[in-house]
């Protein structure tokens, strides 16, 4: 196991005040935030952030971590000292006070979950649980197991091709929780779920599993499972709602003159009429073509003109020829 | 390590046409009815169906109650100031899906494309 440098992780001195420490956990909070931020390793610098500010915001905890001594590097190899925790009462090691008591919902792996801090941090703290879970003073938990609760409802999200969404797809997702062991200390769960996808799903749009949620209490049945769909981003296509965009590339003659082509869609190719006299970045519909739900979407053909090269000598005779038959200013509009 | 694996599991996808109960969304999120009343209260969540009684949510108001209730807890700041932050991801979000929309043509515009297939 690794030692863990909470002060490093938060950029204070060890001598910070509380207050410093508050003001640098929430500046790297807002930074890494990951509905908000933007860096490539925001979940894991946040939730690193959580696990330094849960132990140093808590006076029992930071002058238990303290007592380590200042020689420790970051990533150094760490055992605790036996005994080490002595005399130290930790209520409640993994209650989250201080992130504001919204309440409920913390299924998934986003945001300060302190089922998911760090081997470290476990093994420093974990055994706080003793005094909550069952303990004799009850604490949360220990209570709650006297009545039946149903259990609560996961979230997690579920990433499909544009394709999956037209013909419907099986996959496989792969979910971890934590959960108590009879020892008392949190084990991590896997659990890997064969998911139907419907066809017709739309980006943003929540598949329910029933009953594949958290597990009831006191016999009571389980909660549910919310799979947020995400689409993996697609070469080709691009997404709105349920309407699906491609960009076409077209000759110059076929977009001047008209032509029939055959264009790709998610559920294969189709025969496509461009009209004579169609312009850069025309928009044709190809009705019922986009994700078909429900009210299926459509599909829209974004016309780009491409230029064959002009790199051998009929090319060139060809271009000649247009630029002494056509009268075509393409800067008239510039007053040029 | 405890691994499970359970077969084949299908789903319903959460309707957006007849929308989601005042319950279910609770249920779904963890949060009380006074706190989806807030945020209805706030324009975070907006419900067809004139009182709470027959009040129906969007599919989407799951993502954004939890997205609501995660910004207010790991941050510290209050639903009016969630509200004002969901607003603006999703100005950004259909900011980001215009550039991409603008860029991408001209990424393909390549207006020789197949020039460098005679080298």
């Amino acid at each position: 196991m690794q030692y863990t440098d909470y002060y490093e992780v938060l950029g204070v001195d060890r001598t910070a005040t509380q207050d410093e420490i508050k003001k640098a956990y929430r500046a790297l909070a807002r930074k890494y935030h990951p509905d908000v931020s933007t860096e490539p390793d925001a979940t894991e610098k946040f939730k690193q952030a959580g696990e330094a500010f849960a132990v140093l915001k808590d006076p029992e905890k930071r002058a238990a971590y303290d007592q380590l001594g200042a020689d420790w590097q970051a990533g150094q190899d760490f055992r605790p000292p036996p005994d080490w925790d002595q005399g130290w009462e930790f209520r409640g090691g993994f209650d989250s006070a201080g992130f504001g008591g919204v309440g409920g919902g913390s299924g998934g792996a986003e945001s300060v979950d302190p089922s998911q801090f760090s081997d470290f941090f476990e093994t420093l703290f974990g055994g706080g649980v003793r005094g909550g879970f069952g303990g004799p003073q009850g604490g949360f938990g220990g209570a709650e197991r006297a009545y039946r609760a149903r259990g609560e409802d996961a979230h997690a999200k579920i990433v499909i091709d544009l394709e999956d969404a037209y013909q419907g797809a099986t996959r496989a997702i792969t979910l971890r929780s934590a959960e108590y062991g009879n020892d008392g200390h949190v084990q991590t769960r896997e659990r890997t779920l064969n998911v139907r996808i419907p066809k017709g799903v739309r980006q943003g749009q929540q598949i329910r599993l029933a009953g594949q949620g958290g597990p009831g209490i006191g016999g009571s049945s389980a909660g549910d499972l919310y799979l947020e769909v995400e689409f993996n981003p697609h070469h080709h296509y691009r997404v709105e709602g349920a309407d699906v965009y491609l960009d076409l590339p077209v000759a110059p003659w076929e977009a001047a003159l008209g032509a029939k082509i055959t264009v790709p869609t998610p559920s294969g190719k189709v025969g496509l009429k461009i009209p004579a006299g169609s312009a850069q970045g025309r928009k044709l519909r190809l009705k019922g073509k986009g994700i078909p739900a429900k009210k299926p979407g459509d599909l829209y053909v974004v016309l780009q003109i491409a230029l064959p090269p002009a790199d051998g000598e009929r090319a060139k005779r060809a271009y000649e020829a247009m630029k002494s038959e056509l009268d075509f200013n393409p800067r008239a509009g510039l007053g040029v | 390590m405890r691994r499970d694996i359970v077969a084949v599991v299908t789903g319903t996808v959460v309707d957006d046409e007849q929308g989601i109960r005042l319950a279910q969304l609770c249920r779904a999120c963890g949060l009380s009815v006074e706190t989806v009343r807030d945020m209805v209260g706030h324009g975070i969540l907006v419900p067809t169906g004139g009182r709470p009684g027959r009040w129906r949510f969007p599919a989407d108001s799951i993502r954004r109650a939890r997205l609501v209730s995660r910004l207010r807890r790991d941050l510290e700041i209050n639903l009016a100031g969630a509200a004002l932050a969901l607003d603006l991801l999703d100005r950004i979000e259909a900011l980001q899906a215009r550039v991409a929309r603008v860029e991408q043509p001209t990424r393909q515009k390549n207006l020789f494309p197949h020039r460098n297939d005679h080298h």
